[in-house]
This record gives structure tokens, C-alpha cells and sequence, in this order.
């Protein structure tokens, strides 16, 4: 069988987030991190931040829905039953901090097919409002047997 | 700061995450896809049980990365992992790795995630800052 491309090259439109500071506290209790930057605005700012500071995975919460949209788009049709998440890159640029509001823009880098398994590979680009990048993530989903 | 060398293995960590972790890693990822929270769900799907999320894990490989920085999150400056195995609540979850390069002040770590024999997370590469 082969397996749809067009939508390669496609773009979403972005989405905007404003990061909390307790959703940074959540965040950060259930992956176990104890760093005061996490919790406490002085210690972030004592520690050369402006305000309470993301840690780098809570990128998830604020890029994810952005890939939403790209995930779901039948132009890309994927088979939900059968994906995993397979691979998973992030490059960080300028920190994430409370009170930032971080705008996230999708799109299809390459589908292609190997081994009978399909790839779908989604990059994600999230800038704050200074225009400052703060993270690039790429995202492979792999569905078997297209 | 520890001095790294190549080759080195790094302290790495373990957790384990009790029944109701992936619900509170849903509710502060955004992600409720019912195969990590509905045991029924996911066994109508054809897994054992809920799993894990791949991100929750991630999560934990970056925390094991930046804890060679002493915890500075902005030390952690790009992360690459595949996902492999599936993670299981109520089970030990195992970060382990070792440096791969130093150069200058940038390490470069090679990090598994691993329950038992069980590696949930292979191939990850952590570059960061000291």
C-alpha cells in the first residue's frame, strides 16, 4: 500500500499559551523536581531569571496544542489505532518563564514509508513575545502497517 | 560541579511512579489520551494495562540530564530520545547513562530509561551547558 504525502511541507496555524506559575509548580512536582526556580519567584530571580522558570520538558504543555490540528488533519490521515509516538527532539533556545506568552507554529516536515511502517515527522517552533525563540521541537509518530 | 569525562557514567535516578502518576501527568501535560488513564480503555485497545506517557519518561531523562548542572534548567540545551518499550505505573523506572563527549564546557550525555529489562527509552542524546 502506499501512503498519502501531500501533506508535506503543510502548516498549521499557530496557537498562543501564557505560561502559569503554578502550572510550572505542577509540572515540575510530578516529574520530581525539586529547584526552587521552579517554585519560588525570588529564588528564579536570584538565580538570573525574570520570573519562575519552566523546566525544559514543560514544553510539552505549552507546544502540544499546536500539534493538535497537524495530528488530526485528514490531508495527513493518519491511523490513529495503530501510532505510537516514536521519536521525540527538542532544541532549547531563550528560557520559558511565568507571565511569557509563548506562540507555537506547526508543520509536516516529511512522511515517508519504511519497512511497512509509515513515518510522519512534525516540527513545532515555539517564539515568546519578544519574538525570542524558546524551543524547536520535532516529533516522529509512527503507524504500522500502511 | 562534577568533573565529566567521557566514558564516565552519570548518577542518573529512579522513580517510581505510583497508580495515579499518569493522572497527574496528564493534568499538567494536557494530555488525557485515555490509553494512560483507562485501564478498561486500554486493555479494549489491546494493551496490558495504562501505560505511561513516552513524555513523562522524557521528562525524566531531562531531569537526569540536568541534574549535572546541579538542577539549572536552562543548562539542558537539546534532547533527542527514542521511544521503544512501553512504561508501566507501579513499576520502577530506571535513568541511566554515561558521557559520550566534552568539549569545553558542552557535555554530551547517552541516556537509557529502562523498567527491568524493559528499555522504554533507548538512544538518548543530551547535549547540555556546565
Amino acid at each position: 500500500m502506499s501512503i498519502k504525502t501531500e501533506a508535506i511541507g503543510k502548516e498549521w496555524p499557530a496557537t498562543t499559551y501564557e505560561i502559569g506559575r503554578e502550572k510550572i509548580g505542577e509540572y515540575a512536582r510530578v516529574i520530581g523536581l525539586d529547584n526552587p526556580v521552579h517554585f519560588d519567584r525570588e529564588s528564579a530571580r536570584a538565580a538570573g531569571y525574570r520570573d519562575v522558570v519552566a523546566p525544559p520538558m514543560f514544553c510539552v504543555t505549552y507546544s502540544a496544542p499546536a500539534l493538535g490540528p497537524a495530528m488530526f488533519d485528514p490531508e495527513v490521515g493518519m491511523n490513529f489505532a495503530a501510532m505510537v509516538h516514536g521519536g521525540q527532539e527538542f532544541e532549547w533556545g531563550e528560557p520559558a518563564c511565568s507571565g511569557d506568552e509563548i506562540t507555537t507554529s506547526a508543520k509536516c516536515l516529511e512522511i515517508f514509508e519504511k519497512d511497512g511502517k509509515g513515518f510522519y515527522v512534525f516540527e513545532t517552533r515555539s517564539v515568546n513575545q519578544n519574538g525570542d525563540e524558546v524551543v524547536k521541537g520535532t516529533w516522529t509518530n509512527i503507524v504500522r502497517g500502511v | 560541579m562534577a568533573d565529566l569525562n567521557a566514558g564516565d557514567a552519570i548518577p542518573g535516578l529512579s522513580v517510581t511512579p505510583d497508580k495515579y502518576l499518569p493522572h497527574r501527568y496528564a493534568g499538567a501535560s494536557g494530555d488525557f489520551n485515555p490509553i494512560h488513564i483507562d485501564p478498561e480503555f486500554a486493555k479494549a485497545v489491546g494493551l496490558p494495562n495504562t501505560i505511561l506517557h513516552g513524555l513523562y519518561m522524557m521528562g525524566l531523562v531531562a531531569r537526569s540530564a540536568t541534574d549535572l548542572a546541579g538542577g539549572d534548567p536552562k543548562a539542558l540545551k537539546k534532547l533527542s530520545v527514542q521511544f521503544r518499550g512501553m512504561g508501566a505505573p507501579e513499576t520502577e523506572i530506571v535513568v541511566s547513562g554515561t558521557v559520550k563527549s566534552v568539549d569545553g564546557d558542552t557535555v554530551v550525555i547517552d541516556t537509557v530509561a529502562a523498567q527491568g529489562e524493559n528499555q522504554t527509552i533507548r538512544n538518548a542524546e543530551a547535549e547540555i551547558q556546565l
